[in-house]
C-alpha cells in the first residue's frame, strides 16, 4: 500500500495542484524522481491505485490463518488488526489534527466497558450485537468530544497534560467504581466477566474451535479494518480532511482563512475516539471480559510508536507501523527469536552506518575477535565465569562467544548497563577515529548486557526498545517509514 | 480540630514534595517551552539513588555515620545523579529536536520516560523501597517533634518541610540575584534576543536541567524518606507536579511553591475529608478548572500570540 500523494504523478510541466506550494512540489519531484532501476521500479509500483495494493494486503492477509493453523499465531494475528485499526483512530488525530492526545487509549478503554455494559449480565442488559456496537460507537464519540473540549483552549504541551490526567483518571474511575453508594458500577479491579460475544447471522462467534483459537474473529476485525480503512481514506480527502492538514500544519493561518478550528479540532477528537471505541468493542467481545489495566501507559507507548514508526499522517504509514511493531513485541518476548532479532540489528546497524568498506569489515571482524579474547580470559580466569546456561543452536555458539557467567553477581547488572548507555552516547559526541576504536568494546559490551541482563526479563526489555525506537526515531528520521517528509515554509 | 492540623501537616508535606517538582517543570518550560516529561522519572531515580547510597552507608538500622550526615549525604548524591541524568536527556533527546517542530520533542520525553521507568525496573525489580527511617535512631524521626495541640509535627516532616523551603529560597536567590539567573530569565523571555545578547543560550539550559533534576532529587529523597519507593511512582508525580506548576503559572518560580501547596493541601483534605480514593479525581477538576477559567495561572502573565 502507498499513500499516493495528491501530487504524486504529475511533471513539473503541469506546474502544481490547486493550492500547493510550487517549491513544495518540486521538492517531492526530486525525492520522487530517483535515478537507476530502484527509481523507475519505484516510480512504477506509485502508478498501482491505492485500492490495489488493499485488496493485495487484505487477500494475503486474510490467507495467514488458512496456513498457519497454530492458535497462537492466529491469536497475535488478531491483536495486529486490533492494533492497525487503533493507530488509524490515532492517526486522525495525531497526524492529520497534530493534537497530542495521550488519552487515546482511555478511549479504546471507554469502548471496551460501554460494551461490556449493554452486552454482559452486569446490568442484565444484552443488547443485540450490532446495536451494542453503534451504541459504543456514539459513547465514544461522544466522550471523545468531551475529552477534545479543552483542546479548543489548550495547545500543545497543555493538551497532551490533560489528556493524561484524562487516562490516569479513567484508570481511577474503573478501578474504584466498584463501589459507589454501595453499587458495583465497573467491578473495580476485577473487571467485567462473561461478556457477551459477537452475534452475527444468527450464529455467535466462537472465540475457540476444538481447542484452537477460531478464525471467526478475526475476519470480522479484518472486515471492519477494511471499512474503516476505506471509510477514513474517503475522509481524509474530503473538505474536513484537507482542513485537518491545513490545522496541523498552523492553526493560526487556518482560522484566518476561515476554517473553523474549534469545530475541526472537536471533529478530529470524536473521529479518533469512534474508532477507538469500535476497536474496544471487538476487544471486549473477543475476551468475554473488561479490566482496567489493560487500558494503560503501557498500551499508549505501543500504539504511539506505531505511528510515529509507520509515518503519522499516512494511513498506510500507521497500518505498517502496527504490522511491524505489534509482531515485534510478541518476538521479542521469546528469548531465542529475540537473540536472532538483536544480531541481526546490531549488523544490520554497523552495515548501515558503513556502508560495504573497509569500515565494515574491520569493525565487524575487531568485535569477533575481542570477543573470542575476552572469552578466553575469562575462561582462564574461572570456569564458572563462562559456565551460564546454554541453549542449542544459536544460543549455543553465541555462549562461545559471549561472557556468561553462570551467576551474576548483583552489581553487574546496573554497571554494564548504565556504562553501555554512557558509552553509547558518548561514541555520537566523539571524533571519529576514537569512535571506530571504542565500536568494538561498545558492541561486544551491548552483546554482554543483553545476553547476561535484557533476556533476563523479556517483558521489560520489550518496553525499553519500545521506548528507544521512540527516541531514536524522533531524532533521526521523525516522519517515519512512509509518512509524508515536513517541508518548512518560512 | 485535631484531625484538620494533622490533614495541614499532611498537606504541606505534600505539597513542598509537589512544588519541588513543579518547580522543574516550570523552569525547563520557562526556558525551553517543552513539558519534560521524563521529570517525574527523574524524581524516582532520584529516590531509587538515595536508597542506594543509604544502604552503602549501611542502611538506617546500623548507620556507619550520625543520622544529620546520612541524610545530608544521601540528598547530594541525588542531587548529584540526577543532575548528571537530566543533563544526559537534554543533551540527546531533547538537543536534537530543538528546531523541530513542537510535537517532536514532546513524544521523544514520553519515549524517555518509559525508557526511564522500564530501565529502573530491568535493574532493580518492581518491588517496593523501603528507605525504613522507623529504625533510624529508635524512631527518634517518627517520636520526637513539636507538639502542636493534641497532634505532634515529627521531626521527618520538619526536616521534609524545611528542606524544600531552604531550597526554594536558594533557587529564588539563584534566579534573581546572580549572573546566571538573569541569563535564564533573559534566555526564558526571548531566546533569540538573548543569542544576540552574547548569552550562552546551551549553557543556560544545561544549567536549567542541572537545577531542575537536582529540586527533584531532592524531592525523591524527601519522598523516599516518608514513604516506600518504587519504579511507577514517576508517572504520577509528573502529573501532579505539572498539574501544580500550571496552577501556579508556568514558567512563575513562586507560582510553583504556591501550586504544589495548593494541591498538596487538596488532596490532603480530600482524602481526610471525602475519600482517599476519589482524591485524583478532585485534582483533575482543579486543573481543568484553572484551564478553563484561568490558563495563565496564578502568577503567571497571560500568553500573548503575536503573529
Amino acid at each position: 500500500m502507498t499513500d499516493s500523494t495528491p501530487h504524486g504523478s504529475h511533471t513539473p510541466a503541469d506546474g502544481p495542484a490547486v493550492g500547493q506550494d510550487e517549491w513544495v512540489a518540486r521538492h517531492g519531484e526530486h525525492q520522487l524522481l530517483r535515478g537507476g532501476r530502484l527509481g523507475s521500479a519505484e516510480a512504477r509500483l506509485r502508478l498501482v491505485p491505492w485500492w490495489a495494493w488493499l485488496i493485495l494486503f487484505l487477500a494475503v492477509f486474510s490467507l495467514l490463518p488458512v496456513v498457519e493453523s497454530s492458535g497462537y499465531v492466529r491469536r497475535v494475528a488478531f491483536d495486529t488488526v486490533l492494533y492497525m485499526l487503533l493507530a488509524l483512530g490515532l492517526n486522525i488525530v495525531v497526524g492529520w489534527g497534530g493534537l497530542l492526545d495521550l488519552g487515546y487509549v482511555a478511549l479504546y478503554g471507554v469502548g471496551a466497558y460501554t460494551y461490556a455494559f449493554v452486552a454482559s449480565g452486569q446490568f442484565g442488559v444484552h443488547l443485540p450485537t450490532l446495536l451494542a456496537v453503534l451504541v459504543t460507537v456514539v459513547v465514544g464519540a461522544f466522550v471523545g468530544f468531551l475529552l477534545g473540549l479543552p483542546s479548543r483552549r489548550l495547545t500543545g504541551d497543555y493538551l497532551a497534560i490533560v489528556t493524561l490526567f484524562f487516562l490516569q483518571l479513567f484508570q481511577t474511575l474503573m478501578t474504584n467504581a466498584d463501589n459507589v453508594f454501595g453499587h458495583d458500577l465497573t467491578g473495580g479491579p476485577n473487571g467485567i466477566l462473561n461478556v457477551d460475544p459477537f452475534h452475527l447471522f444468527g450464529h455467535d462467534l466462537a472465540v475457540q474451535h476444538q481447542g484452537v483459537f477460531a478464525v471467526s474473529y478475526f475476519y470480522v476485525a479484518l472486515a471492519v479494518f477494511a471499512v474503516v480503512f476505506v471509510a477514513l481514506r474517503f475522509v481524509n480527502f474530503s473538505r474536513t480532511g484537507r482542513a485537518w492538514r491545513s490545522l496541523r500544519e498552523d492553526p493560526l493561518a487556518a482560522e484566518a482563512m476561515g476554517m473553523p478550528v474549534n469545530r475541526l479540532k472537536l471533529l478530529s477528537f470524536s473521529f479518533g475516539a469512534a474508532v477507538a471505541a469500535l476497536t474496544g468493542s471487538l476487544f471486549a467481545a473477543l475476551n468475554a471480559s473488561v479490566f482496567p489495566l489493560t487500558f494503560y501507559f503501557i498500551l499508549l507507548i505501543v500504539i504511539y510508536t506505531m505511528v510515529i514508526l509507520g509515518g503519522s499522517g499516512s494511513q498506510a504509514g500507521v497500518v505498517l507501523g502496527a504490522l511491524i511493531v505489534g509482531p515485534l513485541l510478541e518476538l521479542l518476548r521469546d528469548p531465542g527469536k529475540a537473540r536472532i532479532l538483536f544480531y541481526a540489528a546490531l549488523v544490520g546497524g554497523v552495515l548501515f552506518a558503513f556502508r560495504r568498506s573497509r569500515t565494515t569489515a574491520i569493525v565487524s571482524v575487531g568485535t569477533i575477535v575481542f570477543g573470542f579474547v575476552m572469552h578466553v580470559l575469562a575462561s582462564a580466569h574461572s570456569a564458572s565465569w563462562v559456565a551460564g546456561e546454554k541453549a542449542g543452536g544459536a544460543a549455543g555458539a553465541v555462549a562461545h562467544w559471549v561472557v556468561v557467567p553462570a551467576h551474576l553477581a548483583s552489581w553487574i547488572p546496573p554497571t554494564t548497563y548504565i556504562g553501555l548507555l554512557t558509552l553509547a552516547l558518548l561514541l555520537t559526541l566523539i571524533d571519529r577515529r576514537v569512535r571506530l576504536v571504542l565500536l568494538v568494546p561498545t558492541l561486544y559490551l551491548a552483546a554482554f548486557v543483553w545476553e547476561n541482563v535484557m533476556l533476563a526479563s523479556p517483558e521489560t526489555m520489550r518496553y525499553i526498545v519500545l521506548g528507544v525506537i521512540l527516541i531514536g526515531l524522533m531524532i533521526l528520521r521523525p516522519n517515519g517509514l512512509l509518512g509524508e517528509r515536513r517541508v518548512e515554509i518560512i | 480540630m485535631d484531625t484538620f492540623i494533622q490533614l495541614t501537616i499532611d498537606g504541606l508535606t505534600l505539597g513542598s514534595v509537589y512544588a519541588l517538582i513543579a518547580l522543574g517543570y516550570t523552569l525547563v518550560y520557562g526556558v525551553l517551552k517543552l513539558l519534560n516529561f521524563a521529570h517525574g522519572d527523574v524524581f524516582m531515580v532520584g529516590s531509587f539513588i538515595g536508597f542506594g547510597v543509604l544502604q552503602l552507608l549501611g542502611g538506617t538500622s546500623n548507620p556507619i555515620v550520625p543520622i544529620w550526615a546520612l541524610i545530608v549525604l544521601i540528598t547530594l548524591a541525588a542531587i548529584v545523579g540526577c543532575s548528571v541524568l537530566g543533563v544526559a536527556i537534554e543533551r540527546f533527546a531533547y538537543r536534537p529536536l530543538r528546531d523541530a517542530p513542537r510535537i517532536a520533542p514532546l513524544i521523544s520525553a514520553l519515549g524517555v520516560s518509559f525508557f526511564l521507568e522500564n530501565s529502573m525496573q530491568l535493574l532493580f525489580g518492581a518491588q517496593p523501597r523501603n528507605y525504613d527511617t522507623f529504625s533510624l535512631a529508635n524512631g527518634a524521626l517518627y517520636l520526637r517533634g513539636i507538639d502542636i495541640g493534641q497532634v505532634r509535627l515529627p521531626l521527618l516532616r520538619i526536616i521534609t518541610i524545611v528542606v524544600a523551603f531552604v531550597m526554594m529560597f536558594l533557587l529564588w536567590f539563584l534566579v534573581t540575584r546572580t549572573r546566571s539567573g538573569k541569563a535564564m530569565r533573559a534566555t526564558s523571555f526571548d531566546r533569540e534576543a538573548a543569542a544576540m545578547m552574547g548569552i550562552n543560550i546551551d549553557r543556560v539550559i544545561v544549567f536549567t536541567f542541572v537545577l531542575g533534576s537536582a529540586l527533584a532529587g531532592v524531592a525523591g529523597v524527601m519522598f523516599g524518606l516518608r514513604v516506600p519507593t518504587n519504579v511507577t511512582i514517576g508517572f504520577v508525580a509528573g502529573l501532579k507536579g505539572f498539574t501544580a506548576a500550571v496552577i501556579g503559572g508556568i514558567g512563575s518560580i513562586p507560582g510553583a511553591m504556591a501550586g504544589g501547596l495548593i494541591l498538596g493541601f487538596a488532596e490532603s483534605y480530600t482524602q481526610g475529608y471525602v475519600s482517599t480514593k476519589w482524591s485524583d479525581l478532585f485534582v483533575f477538576l482543579i486543573l481543568i478548572a484553572f484551564m478553563i477559567f484561568r490558563p495563565q495561572g496564578l502568577f503567571g502573565r497571560a500568553d500573548i500570540r503575536k503573529v
